[in-house]
């Protein structure tokens, strides 16, 4: 395998459904390759050689039941799983080409770089501001205050959220409601310049129409962002996903066009889950 | 709150009015064909409209179908969704009538002219209404223009009925003109058929906008029970 040189192979698709004289298959550049991925828990092995290609500027989803692995995966995308003692990790992750567990790789950039959102927004105990504002001064990406204001502005918009905030932007940040705070942590990811957004049941914890927001908004980022989306709820991954991966036991079972997993199934296992015939 | 959804079913509904302007224009033309003996006009509805009509049809089925998995739509969004995989259906029917008749053009201008029909380009005439109407009744989501439709379509039946006796006293009279005979009443059965899918159009217009079911000539009941 390529230890040091870049690696990047491009993916053939055919367009969603458009008009039928505009249809031809393009090439599609792949931001994440894992190649024969497994993970452990000290003895107990929660991903089994995982092969998996993730379109750039696309929304991947990762559906599958409890404890089949799909979370473990998201982490193991920036590293998050570093930081849980005991855990080993075989086979490797390129992003854009490179070997992201290689020993160069130093993952505090790596995760300013593929941000991640949680399911349970988790903003600091500080203002709506200083949320968005802390990530940029630490990293110095302001050169003044103004740019500073222009940067958090802008994160503020682009994670829907200004209008709501922009005369309240001193007020603690504990005091929006859950929909809200989980835009601001989105805003807040935004703000340090990512090229991946890594979303973990982004809206479980919020109601229909936050929900429906923070579905919007992803369809939106989609433009700028490569994004993958864990989650357990299937409508949501079938309205707002080009591509889902279907996770069972720590393998990865298929994974294929939204349209096609949703409609048409290679696998009789997918197709189980999906009509919920499934456990 | 702007929403995706919003943009394909919007895209949905765009396709679907292109369809419906290549089939009212693929009946046009070939009703053209026959009554202008033009070969050029029936040869065009063959080889250009037809393969785009069918081929919007493929589209269409599978917009619609990705909609339905993708976005569980409720309501007037699952009803308007339902409809148009219907009215897609009735749309491509349309159009292989379109055909016919375009095909019994060919081989009426290949005849020696007969005594025209007087009756045809009426027949023709109130078709072409209908299929208009029912069309527009869709855009405009108009239940009372499409009920129109639904009515009318006991007069075209007439028609049908009266050219084909017309034509037999014909066939009867001038043996030597049968076949041309035969292809008008051929011509008659594609616009009749024509005139029921604009028919079915129509009824499902109305369940769309109204989730009333009217078909099977429940329509007399949905005309006393007016809302």
């Amino acid at each position: 395998m390529n230890t040091g040189t870049t690696y990047r192979k491009l993916a053939i698709e055919v367009m969603p459904v458009t008009k039928a004289e505009d249809r031809k298959a393009v090439e599609v550049p792949l931001k994440m390759v894992a190649e024969n991925l497994s993970f452990f828990y000290r003895q107990t092995q929660a991903l089994r050689g995982i092969n998996i290609q993730i379109k750039e500027k696309h929304i991947t989803a990762l559906i599958g039941p409890s404890g089949c692995g799909k979370s473990t995966f998201l982490r193991a995308l920036n590293r998050m799983n570093d930081l849980i003692p005991g855990t080993r990790v075989e086979g490797r992750v390129y992003i854009d080409g490179q070997d992201i567990y290689a020993k160069s790789v130093d993952p505090i950039l790596l995760r300013r770089k593929v941000g991640m959102i949680f399911q349970k927004s988790n903003p600091f105990p500080k203002s709506v501001y200083e949320n968005v504002a802390y990530g940029v001064r630490i990293n110095r990406y302001a050169q003044s205050k103004a740019e500073l204001d222009e940067i958090v502005e802008k994160s503020l918009q682009d994670a829907a959220l200004w209008d709501e905030v922009r005369d309240r932007l001193d007020s603690s940040a504990l005091g929006l409601s859950g929909g809200q705070q989980q835009r601001l942590c989105i805003a807040r990811s935004l703000a340090v310049k990512p090229d991946t957004l890594l979303m973990d049941e982004p809206a479980s914890a919020l109601d229909p129409i936050s929900t429906a927001k923070i579905e919007e908004l992803i369809l939106d980022l989609k433009k700028r962002y490569t994004i993958i989306i864990v989650t357990h709820n299937m409508q949501q991954a079938a309205r707002v996903s080009d591509c889902t991966a279907f996770f069972f036991m720590g393998e990865l079972v298929e994974m294929d066009s939204t349209i096609k997993m949703f409609t048409n199934p290679s696998r009789k296992e997918t197709e189980d889950y999906i009509t919920g015939r499934f456990g | 709150m702007h929403r995706h959804f919003e943009d394909q079913l919007d895209e949905l509904k765009e396709r679907m009015l292109f369809m419906s302007s290549l089939v009212e224009k693929a009946i046009g033309m070939s009703l053209d064909g026959l009554n202008h003996r033009d070969e050029a006009q029936a040869t065009r509805v063959i080889a250009e409209l037809e393969p785009q009509i069918n081929e919007l049809h493929l589209e269409l089925d599978e917009r619609a179908l990705q909609l339905l998995a993708l976005q569980q739509p409720m309501a007037v969004d699952l009803r308007f969704i339902t409809s148009t995989i219907k009215i897609n259906s009735d749309l491509e029917r349309m159009g292989d009538q379109a055909v016919n008749m375009a095909q019994r053009a060919l081989s009426i201008v290949a005849q020696p002219p007969l005594q025209p029909v007087i009756d045809i380009p009426r027949m023709a005439a109130i078709t072409q209404k209908m299929v208009k109407d029912a069309l527009d009744a869709f855009v405009r989501r108009d239940t009372e223009l499409a009920r129109q439709v639904v009515l009318r379509d006991d007069e075209v039946d007439s028609y049908r009925d009266l050219i084909f006796r017309e034509l037999i006293a014909q066939m009867i009279k001038d043996p030597q003109h049968i076949l041309q005979a035969l292809d008008l009443i051929l011509v008659s059965r594609n616009l009749e058929r024509i005139a029921d899918h604009a028919t079915n159009i129509a009824e499902d217009v109305i369940y769309m906008v109204l989730g009333r079911d009217i078909r099977h000539h429940a329509e007399e009941k949905a005309l006393v029970k007016d809302e």
